[in-house]
């Protein structure tokens, strides 16, 4: 490195005495009780912000021992019961060896129903009302002008679907092998899992929103507020990494179920859509419905020239 | 192959071919390796979505005498609806004559209302072959798993095929879908932001 022009330069940077560095010498009794005066500042602050000094000194997900991992998710449950009364299971399994998922959407079948988007919700936990929280956008588009956002609809309403002229596609988190939302985020809160899941530790996200203009589909969504969630309403079955109700001023965005796929269950998604255009499975089983498609169809991927490599492919199968 | 073989049908005959080579005292014969396959997805259809009360249909075709091609008097909801190929098709295409309670393919063979994805094979392979891999139409169950199929019929009414929306019934208490001739309503629009403001 180059000094700068125009600044003295002392000679022996690093060799200079001690004594010059350091400043005067401290007492080691006064710093102690700096030390500890620092601590007890900084958990007064933590406590009138409503963090656990537990919770503060925590390590980051991946690196909690499976005792500690015990604990947090012990203490999640125990927070979703003052919070909603619910007795709830939080779980945190992990991706299964040899597997990574992939989704297929027909977009030669889709009609525009927004069942999945209301299956989501249900499964999902997100906030219902301000801030409503949709994970799955279904765009409706022209015929005549193919994939294209310049015509596109997110707030069509009809009596019945599909309308004449109009093909919809439906938008959710793409699942990029090359995602700019994790490139992006400051604090390692987002990652992505070995089964190819993009996901979110709502614990570690500070709600920086940089994820959110890093992704070039839209797929992330903010709790601007606490999430207004019934608890009627509250799917009890939760994953840590993603449908456990989220605090406000988190990032957080579509999982592929991982509370449903990591136990070999379909996404709600899947489940649920009438017309059967979504398709799931592993990409590393040549017999997968996803390896049927990729096989067989014509696969599109959105947004391709931005190089996200995305795990989620639309097809025509007509 | 009509149809896939069920698991147990599978093993007979592994288990068979097992017993065959063992009698043959032939060693080696690698039956670890065939244990070691994946089992064969399980092609199991929901019920066949039957309007109530119109099965078994020998209820009422007891006496058969005319076989000629004529515009029927009777089955008003399936005559008024009929759109699939009528100019060249009807009933006896499809339903067989001597035993209404069955299909019956172009080769003559017969095949239960449980089945009746055979019959649609014949013309529509190529949505047949789709379906069969799990392309065409939809399944539930589990992505690595045992799952069900749904029929042809489930989504396409047979006498109107083409698609319209579907609803959900359930036969013999078990859940299944059944087609509708209207179009399915859109769930509500998501709010705009501007909805959304305190």
């Amino acid at each position: 490195m180059t000094a700068p022009r125009g600044l003295p330069v002392l000679p022996g940077g690093a060799d200079l005495a001690p004594d010059l560095r350091a400043g005067p010498p401290v007492d080691p009794a006064r710093r102690a009780f700096m030390r500890t005066a620092a601590a007890g500042a900084a958990l007064s602050a933590l406590a009138s912000c409503g963090v656990s000094m537990d919770d503060f000194l925590r390590k980051h997900f991946k690196e909690l021992s499976k005792d500690e991992l015990a604990k947090v998710l012990a203490k999640i449950e125990k927070r979703n019961k003052e919070r909603f009364g619910v007795d709830t299971k939080v779980t945190a399994e992990g991706p299964r060896p040899g597997v990574e998922f992939g989704y297929g959407l027909d977009i030669s079948r889709c009609i525009g129903c927004r069942r999945c988007v209301y299956a989501c919700v249900k499964e999902n936990n997100p906030s219902r009302e301000a801030p409503q929280i949709h994970w799955i956008r279904v765009l409706e588009m022209d015929k005549d002008e193919g994939v294209d956002i310049a015509h596109a609809e997110l707030y069509y309403e009809a009596d019945a679907v599909p309308r004449p002229g109009k093909f919809y596609f439906p938008v959710q988190c793409q699942q990029c092998r090359n995602p700019p939302c994790v490139k992006v985020c400051p604090t390692q809160a987002t990652w992505k899992e070995p089964d190819g899941i993009v996901v979110v530790d709502y614990d570690w996200c500070i709600g920086c929103r940089c994820c959110m203009s890093g992704c070039p589909y839209g797929a992330r969504h903010f709790n601007w507020a606490t999430p207004t969630l019934p608890a009627a309403e509250l799917n009890p079955v939760q994953h840590y990494l993603g449908n456990r109700p989220r605090p406000k001023g988190v990032v957080e965005k579509c999982t592929f179920c991982i509370q449903r796929t990591r136990k070999g269950r379909y996404p709600a998604c899947v489940e649920v859509c009438p017309v059967g255009a979504r398709k799931f499975g592993n990409l590393l089983d040549p017999e997968s419905e996803i390896r049927q498609v990729m096989d067989r169809k014509r696969v599109l991927i959105f947004k391709e020239e931005l190089a996200t490599h995305p795990q989620f492919y639309y097809f025509y199968a007509t | 192959m009509h149809r896939a073989p069920a698991p147990g049908f599978a093993l007979a005959i592994a288990a068979g071919l097992l017993a065959a080579i063992a009698a043959r005292a032939a060693p080696a014969a690698k039956p670890a390796a065939a244990q070691e396959r994946k089992p064969e997805v399980l092609v199991q259809a929901r019920p066949p979505p039957f309007s109530e009360g119109i099965f078994p249909c020998m209820q009422c075709h007891k006496d058969q005498h005319d076989r000629t091609r004529r515009e029927l008097q009777f089955h008003d909801e399936q005559q008024s609806i009929f759109d699939h190929d009528a100019e060249h098709r009807w009933c006896l295409d499809c339903h067989d004559f001597e035993n209404r309670d069955m299909l019956r393919l172009a080769s003559g063979e017969l095949v239960p209302f449980t089945e009746s994805y055979r019959l649609c094979g014949q013309c529509h392979g190529d949505k047949y072959r789709d379906w069969r891999v799990g392309v065409h139409g939809k399944r539930v169950g589990l992505w690595n798993g045992a799952k069900t199929y749904l029929l042809c019929v489930s989504c396409h009414n047979p006498h109107s095929p083409a698609f319209k929306g579907v609803k959900e019934i359930v036969v013999d208490g078990r859940k299944t879908v059944a087609p509708t001739l209207e179009r399915i309503r859109p769930e509500p629009r998501p709010k705009r932001p501007e909805e959304m403001r305190p």
